[in-house]
């Protein structure tokens, strides 16, 4: 089966461990994620949430892999889009590369099946969240953003 | 952000031709693309080589080839640059006020 692949690239001015802290803890993922959380402890084959502010699951899965701060593999499956559900687990793999005085970070997600809505549909989100969390590391206050919560 | 790579990358038609072919397909080879693109070997090197630069193509090695991938996110920052902070400049500002003002109130 064909893979639908995707990677956003993005240099920060910041170090890998302020990335990751970034990455992972709610108080940070909160603002730049367009309002939803994540909710898990990031370890190695635990739980893993995206959840809309009104508490609706939007996607689930598991930690694959954590290498703090170098390397985190999320399992994730759409929740709330019987469409993009029916397409089973895409893989999400973030690595973090210490480049000059910046940080490179990589956001790979792919899943098997191409053409894929999952992939289509993430491919918008990811851009902006990148975006917005540089600009939240290196200026220290995010974008405004409006809440993106899709209506059912 | 240094914005300049990322406009001279897309200030030529070719170049946006490349990224429109990428953007439909992901991965690409650079056989692939020289089919789709009326371009010698040389030339389509030279063009991937300045959107790579301008971080608007990302390619990874696969086996003996290497594959190319659009990336947005320059043009996602140039968008927010220009148009986010167009809102976040006010707010701050607002911020700033209602702390310093706050700020008065306890030197009270």
């Amino acid at each position: 089966m064909t893979t639908s692949r995707f990677l956003y690239v993005t240099y920060i001015r910041t170090t890998p461990e302020k990335l990751w802290e970034a990455l992972t803890k709610p108080e940070f993922t909160r603002i730049y994620w367009h309002g939803v959380t994540h909710v898990t402890d990031w370890t190695p084959g635990s739980d893993w949430k995206l959840v809309f502010a009104d508490g609706r699951v939007a996607d689930s899965g598991s930690i694959v892999e954590a290498e703090p701060p170098h390397r985190l593999v999320i399992a994730w499956q759409n929740q709330f889009r019987p469409e993009l559900a029916a397409e089973g687990v895409s893989r999400c793999t973030i690595e973090i590369a210490p480049q000059g005085e910046t940080v490179r970070l990589q956001v790979t997600h792919e899943i098997d099946a191409d053409p894929s809505k999952f992939i289509e549909a993430v491919s918008g989100g990811w851009p902006a969240i990148l975006s917005n969390l540089k600009t939240l590391l290196e200026t220290g206050a995010p974008l405004p953003m409006a809440n993106e919560a899709p209506k059912d | 952000m240094d914005a300049d790579p990322v406009f001279k990358a897309l200030a030529d038609p070719a170049r946006r031709a490349l990224l429109d072919s990428l953007r439909l397909r992901g991965g690409q080879t650079l056989s692939e693309l020289m089919q789709g693109h009326a371009m010698s070997r040389q030339a389509l090197t030279k063009h991937l080589d300045i959107l790579e630069a301008a971080n608007l193509v990302v390619s990874e090695r696969r086996g003996r080839e290497r594959l190319h991938h659009l990336n947005p996110v320059p043009i996602q920052e140039i968008a927010d640059r220009w148009i986010g902070r167009f809102q976040a400049g006010p707010l701050r500002a607002l911020a700033d006020l209602k702390k310093s003002l706050e700020d008065q109130d306890d030197d009270h």
